[in-house]
């Protein structure tokens, strides 16, 4: 038994933690916040492609580092505490997650190797606007390598140069994946406004855009539910890792703010407030791990991992962060103060790959499958 | 990571599950345990139980041989308990003897009382108990009366006792005790404390059952009036006994670490199994949020487990994950109780074993949850403790901490 990260996944994660400190501060953050027109931090992109995070679990032949999902989690962990606002879950774990999974190896010539040196940015786009994407929901369609729909919101679709698109073969075929170049003819994005301002989204537009298959054709609902599940995790150490920055915030800030004469950490009902809080995140901790040790495994268990590390680090992360706002009182809910961005990213993150109710459900399903095919 | 067994934990868990299966019978669908606590038969059945463990050297598995224990690591210790988890056996009335007198005797007892007692607690021959909680000090431990006097000037004078023990389980039952005495009330509350063990069928001791609200009794109060203890039996040295106290409940903190029922696959069955006026109640989106909720906390906590085994197999301490473990449990199963009798309707406050599904566990269990969040660390003390010592916020402000014990103010 040794269920915790190797020696030198804890000098990946302290690698992680001085760089982003150094290069992703609050104010780093807050920039992007302020900027109706940047999408992300260019440069800080830029540096995390050339320590080689994002190509982190490319195999070496692509160009990549040849790491496994634990290491990933290890780096996504740190970018969730400090929030760094750049295209990473977009191209690693879904883009790249899709490639890897599905690619020809003709594809994953021609995009891993851009992907690992972090020239080009991937993304996913499966959502169609409001309401539950599912399996009979999609409208976007191909015929004859052409794409017509739209897409939105689509995480970093402004900023990327390739995205992996959910849609019909044919007007009433079955769903599958395809690659589509967003520069290319045939293709209009525009920004959209979303609740948290530091990861920029995008409307896409096909109109007669190319489309390359990604997969078996008809592939295409079950490959997104796989790509999801492997993205769930790393994203659920995302939001242990804010869950833990609110934590560190609040307890921080009940330490040295002083009222009625002592310091408000010393009243129980802030103490068992944050107690409350830590519960939540080691419970979400523990579930995540489990996920980072299925992902590098390829484990039966994967998707069921996934569900649970994603629902409770969902959970953990979205009561951290309304919680750290009660504790700094007033001041947390000015836009001076960084405890907005937490709770922004909290509940974007929780929404992306499908909200918090879907993700149980699913849960619950897998669970039923688990048992009554007689498996402990 | 790594969950798989190294390959000595594995021969060692085979060796254990071989032998549970020659030994015990194996859990099953609407199977338990044929015994509850508070039922008299119990006592007889866990005694033979360890006594058969102990011949089976599975007793004591992380205590040094010379006393009768197997002499190897808590993690040993640990896996045996999961294997064990799988069969019908008694509910745990030794957790008390082995999680928290055996340590504290092996860490403060001479080699002869060591010698005498730990061997034979392991047989299953003596049960203790633990007589801390008074009246006037339950999570306030140190705040406790019960008087300890020198009965002459001699450096080894028996001690004379006076005074009420409450919340003590198994006392009734029990052959022996550990004890935490007030020796003197003029000095601050932590520093005054005096540390004994002794055996139960003392002249001067009076064991009063309690009755809970589940109506079983496994809790006491004990009276105790000129009870004399040789001074042999002090552990540690006069006014030491909060230090000999604390190695107690550290023990304790680690050993309690029982399923609670029910837990997430109880009401998991049970949801599967019920009807609801418009389907199948799994198939309710309300009840599969629920479900969820109670999954990753029961997947959280045995998952934190694996961590506290990691940690041990470094041979590390283990650090404040037992507080959020129980904390989480506790609460859950009370939780769990309250939803899986709302499932069965109109017809779940029926207590009959033979009406109520799963021998009526639910509505055993709604009774017995409450007493789970305050036993061992109340859900509040374990929030002061995940506060104050995992995230550093100040201790309460005591007005009790320097004060004669006799000059504390100490309401009705």
């Amino acid at each position: 038994m040794n269920f915790d990260f190797s020696e030198e996944q804890y000098l990946l994660r302290d690698q992680a933690k001085k760089f982003l400190n150094d290069r992703a501060p609050p104010a780093a953050v807050r920039a992007v916040l302020e900027d109706d027109a940047t999408s992300h931090d260019h440069g800080l992109w830029q540096d995390m492609a050339r320590l080689g995070w994002v190509g982190t679990t490319i195999p070496e032949e692509y160009g990549g580092a040849g790491l496994n999902g634990e290491d990933l989690c290890v780096i996504a962990e740190e970018l969730g505490r400090t929030l760094a606002p750049t295209p990473f879950s977009s191209s690693v774990y879904l883009a790249t997650g899709a490639l890897l999974m599905a690619g020809s190896e003709r594809q994953k010539q021609d995009y891993l190797p851009d992907l690992a040196a972090g020239a080009r940015i991937g993304c996913m786009a499966v959502a169609e606007g409001i309401g539950v994407a599912h399996a009979t929901s999609i409208q976007t369609s191909v015929n004859d390598g052409v794409m017509t729909g739209k897409k939105l919101p689509v995480a970093d679709g402004d900023a990327a140069d390739f995205a992996i698109v959910l849609a019909k073969q044919g007007a009433v075929g079955d769903l599958s994946l395809f690659l589509v170049d967003l520069d290319g003819d045939g293709v209009h994005r525009t920004p959209v406004a979303m609740i948290d301002p530091t990861r920029s989204h995008a409307e896409i537009t096909f109109e007669g855009a190319a489309a390359e298959p990604l997969g078996a054709p008809g592939d295409g609902w079950s490959l997104t539910q796989a790509i999801f599940d492997r993205a769930a995790i790393p994203m659920a150490f995302e939001q242990v890792g804010g869950a833990q920055a609110c934590l560190d915030m609040a307890t921080e800030y009940a330490k040295n703010r002083f009222a009625f004469g002592r310091a408000i950490g010393s009243f129980q009902a802030i103490k068992h407030k944050l107690a409350d809080i830590y519960v939540a995140t080691e419970l979400a901790r523990a579930n995540a791990y489990y996920g980072a040790w299925a992902l590098a495994n390829d484990a039966p268990d994967l998707p069921t991992a996934a569900a649970a590390a994603r629902v409770a680090a969902g959970e953990a992360y979205n009561l951290a962060a309304r919680e750290n706002i009660q504790t700094h009182g007033g001041m947390g809910f000015t836009w001076e103060f960084d405890c907005h961005m937490y709770y922004r990213r909290a509940k974007l993150l929780s929404l992306a790959l499908g909200g918090e109710r879907r993700w149980k459900d699913r849960l619950v399903s897998l669970l039923e499958t688990r048992n009554s095919s007689g498996e402990e | 990571m790594d969950f798989n067994d190294s390959p000595q934990e594995a021969a060692f868990r085979a060796e254990a599950r071989a032998w549970l299966e020659d030994n015990a019978e194996r859990k099953g669908p609407g199977k338990v345990y044929r015994y509850k606590r508070g039922e008299p038969e119990l006592i007889p059945a866990a005694r033979a139980w360890e006594e058969r463990k102990f011949e089976g050297g599975f007793s004591g598995i992380a205590l040094p041989r010379e006393y009768g224990g197997r002499g190897e690591t808590r993690l040993q210790q640990i896996i045996f308990a999961e294997e064990e988890a799988d069969y019908l056996i008694p509910p745990a009335v030794f957790s008390i003897s082995h999680g928290m007198a055996v340590p504290t005797l092996l860490t403060y007892a001479t080699e002869e009382q060591k010698q005498r007692y730990v061997p034979a607690t392991l047989r299953g021959d003596e049960i203790w108990c633990q007589m801390f909680s008074e009246p006037a000090g339950g999570s306030d431990l140190a705040g406790l009366r019960t008087r300890s006097v020198r009965d002459g000037d001699a450096d080894d004078a028996d001690w004379i006792i006076n005074g009420h023990k409450i919340w003590t389980s198994g006392a009734h039952y029990a052959d022996m005790a550990i004890l935490v005495t007030r020796s003197d009330p003029d000095a601050p509350k932590h520093k005054g404390l005096t540390y004994f063990f002794l055996d139960m069928k003392s002249p001067g001791i009076e064991v009063r059952p309690i009755r809970q609200i589940s109506g079983y009794s496994n809790f006491n109060e004990v009276f105790m009036t000129d009870l004399r203890i040789p001074d042999a039996q002090r552990l540690g040295d006069v006014g030491q006994g909060w230090q000999v106290a604390i190695t107690t409940l550290m023990n304790e903190r680690v050993s309690s670490g029982v399923r609670p029922a029910p837990d997430f696959e109880d009401i998991f069955d049970l949801v599967r199994m019920t009807e609801l006026e418009n389907g199948p109640a799994i198939a309710d989106g309300a009840i599969r949020e629920k479900l969820a909720d109670w999954y990753i906390k029961a997947q959280g906590v045995k998952l934190i487990r694996a961590r506290l085994m990691t940690a041990l197999s470094r041979g590390e301490r283990p650090g404040p994950e037992n507080s959020v473990s129980k904390l989480v449990s506790a609460f859950r199963r009370q939780e769990i109780a309250h939803f899986g009798m709302d499932l069965l309707d109109m017809g779940g406050g029926m207590v009959d074993p033979d009406l109520a599904p799963m021998r009526a566990m639910y509505q055993q269990a709604l009774l017995d949850a409450p007493g789970g969040r305050i036993a061992a660390g109340s859900d509040e003390i374990l929030r002061n403790i995940i506060s104050e010592r995992v995230l550093g916020l100040p201790p309460d402000i005591r007005v009790d901490k320097e004060l004669p014990f006799d000059q504390l103010p100490s309401g009705r």
